[in-house]
């Protein structure tokens, strides 16, 4: 247990752009935990290059958290805050790899993790040749961009002209990038572990709603209980270590050739998994920033 | 806690342990805000921010 008083000197910077429930349970945890927190609106705050490092300090603190949900925003945000000395939960590196998908990817075979066959392309043309590669059906997925949207299943040759098709009518340069991954013909839920540090803390399943074939919680999908074993802890902390660390969530899928790991979120909701696991993952994460912030 | 809808004049009705940043709905026209002070029983709000393409975890 957490003794009140003993992190009476510490105080973190909770970045954000919009309080949801993970930055409320964030907040309260730290106060409950003696910490100093210091929210802070990203939205309003002006980035000052020229500002004293140690100015900063004093603001919040020596580490922050950095929980924008604008993934570009974070990034910037991040960029600014570490070239000041300030440790960043999660790092620029890790929050860029992540936020990636083809940079997840690479980083994932170069640590020889097990992971869908996948292949990019950057015009409609060479697009259709990826998923004729990959085979019927196959998925197409925007290489940034979260909570599962536009990823669109390639069921046949009708369906992926039309779907790429339209992705090249979209004024954004990354739809132009075609991530295209293999179908894993997989139960209807995916395995998410959530890592803090060098531990994974808890594992749980997420089922895909009614009427779609996504797992996303902010689709609609649900959480449920998953046991976790040796193969799902290594994976998780192997996927973990690929893209740099941090407090992560690593997304797996059961296939007939093993264990696939396809994501992994460096902004982690933990809403669905607080619903279904015993951890307090608040905690874990401050006690984990303490560490950093410490070492 | 009760906040004005600024789009309807609607009545919202905020939780009990609302935090500024937090985005709350007004239950008759639907329009998001985000809530950016509170103090002494009262909140102000404004507009939400619409979903960003690279929203998300």
């Amino acid at each position: 247990m957490e003794k009140i008083g003993e992190n009476e000197l510490v105080k973190i910077g909770l970045f954000y752009d919009r309080v949801g429930w993970e930055e409320k349970r964030l907040e309260v945890k730290a106060k409950e935990m003696g910490i100093d927190i210091r929210p802070i609106d990203a939205k309003v705050y002006l980035l000052d290059v020229h500002v004293e490092p140690k100015t900063l300090h004093e603001e919040f603190g020596e580490v922050v958290l950095q929980r924008c949900i604008s993934h570009f925003r974070g990034l910037h945000l991040t960029a600014f805050l570490e070239s000041k000395g300030i440790k960043v939960i999660n790092s620029y590196k890790v929050a860029e790899v992540c936020g990636n998908k083809l940079l997840t990817t690479l980083q994932l075979v170069k640590s020889n993790i097990p992971t869908p066959k996948t292949i990019v392309s950057f015009t409609s043309a060479s697009a259709l040749d990826a998923v004729e590669r990959l085979g019927y059906p196959a998925v197409l997925k925007p290489v940034t961009g979260s909570w599962g949207r536009l990823v669109a299943p390639l069921k046949d040759r009708d369906t992926a002209m039309s779907i790429i098709e339209a992705r090249e009518l979209m004024n954004n340069p990354l739809s132009q990038i075609y991530y295209i991954q293999e179908y894993i013909h997989r139960p209807p839920r995916d395995i998410r572990c959530i890592v803090v540090g060098d531990e994974v803390i808890t594992a749980y399943y997420r089922y895909a709603p009614p009427g779609d074939w996504r797992t996303n919680i902010a689709r609609g999908g649900k959480a449920e209980p998953c046991k976790m074993t040796k193969e799902l802890e290594d994976l998780a902390l192997g996927a973990a270590e690929a893209v740099g660390n941090g407090v992560l969530a690593v997304d797996m899928m059961e296939s007939d050739r093993g264990i696939l790991v396809h994501e992994v979120n460096s902004r982690v909701e933990f809403r669905g998994a607080s619903s279904v696991s015993n951890v307090d993952i608040a905690k874990a994460i401050l006690e984990y920033a303490i560490r950093e912030w410490k070492r | 806690m009760k906040a004005k809808c600024l789009e309807c004049e609607g009545e919202i009705k905020l939780p009990d342990d609302v935090v500024e940043g937090e985005i709350v709905s007004c239950p008759d026209c639907g329009a998001d805000f985000e809530v950016i002070k509170v103090s002494s029983g009262k909140v102000e709000l404004r507009a939400a921010e619409m979903v960003g393409e690279d929203w998300g975890e």
